[in-house]
């Protein structure tokens, strides 16, 4: 897979997760992704950002154009060093939150994008990794 | 401190959302929100999100929990003006907004609040024309 461009944010405080909504808008547009996809990607972005500074305890995003030879897509990788996520299947679930949402964050963004990845060490952090490639 | 603008009419209040909200905003205008409802005693609040490219699950629960903040305080909530892109996400997000009134304009959105406090005064009326028929039969 080909990285085209590649483009690191801080994610660590509420202002932040404006950038990362902004910036991430002009990447999808970049690429050429229709309104409603750019809007999922957005909103999928926002929910991690937030994920990210409310449990991760703040962290960074790096956002990459890639192309895998024969579609181009967004990828988004949010990384934070903060105390991991006990159990990730619990945390994938609907309406499960151990903070004060509703529990939609990371089910909910699954559903926004096309590939979801999610990797968590306890007491060393979470990478989440979402993709979307462009019809 | 930013604020989001609130706009009175009559008895109504009237928000557009013009800017990508930030967390502190949004709580901000909860508090500013409520607070005018009470100081002019508002019926109704129409919040126009036309603007809004994205609605996340923050601003969602914001927007829910304004439109409870205002029941309780006896105002109606009307958020018009989504995007079709935004409710598509918003779904599939699994957040279909349950108990927010929505409308596609501002002008529906506006009768619809209208309805509402005409509805109420009928409600009352009725009432009031009830007790005082009750009152003269018992002379």
């Amino acid at each position: 897979m080909e990285v085209l461009k590649s483009e690191t944010l801080a994610v660590r405080t509420s202002e932040d997760v404006v950038t990362v909504r902004t910036s991430v808008r002009k990447m999808a547009a970049e690429l050429r992704f229709g309104i409603v996809d750019q809007t999922k990607i957005v909103t999928a972005a926002s929910e991690i950002a937030r994920n990210t500074i409310d449990y991760g305890r703040g962290g960074h995003l790096r956002m990459e154009a890639v192309n895998n030879g024969s579609r181009k897509g967004l990828r988004l990788v949010f990384a934070d060093q903060g105390p991991g996520i006990r159990d990730i299947d619990q945390a994938m679930t609907d309406g499960f939150t151990s903070g004060n949402g509703m529990g939609l964050g990371l089910g909910g963004t699954r559903r926004l994008m096309d590939e979801f990845d999610i990797a968590s060490k306890l007491n060393e952090g979470t990478t989440v990794t979402i993709t979307k490639w462009s019809r | 401190m930013e604020h989001i603008p609130i706009l009175r009419m009559g008895e109504f209040l009237l928000i557009t959302v013009q800017v990508d909200m930030h967390d502190r905003l949004a709580l901000q205008l909860q508090d500013d929100l409520t607070e005018q409802i009470v100081r002019h005693g508002s019926r109704g609040v129409l919040i126009d999100i036309s603007a809004l490219e994205v609605v996340d699950s923050f601003i969602g629960r914001m927007l829910g929990n304004i439109a409870s903040m205002s029941r309780v305080l006896d105002a109606q909530t009307v958020v018009v003006g989504m995007r079709p892109a935004v409710a598509i996400t918003l779904v599939e997000l699994g957040m279909s907004l349950p108990g927010i009134r929505t409308a596609l304009t501002v002008e529906r959105g506006m009768e619809i609040l209208r309805d509402d406090v005409a509805r109420a005064r009928q409600e009352i009326e009725v009432e009031v024309a009830e007790e005082s028929a009750d009152g003269s039969s018992q002379v």
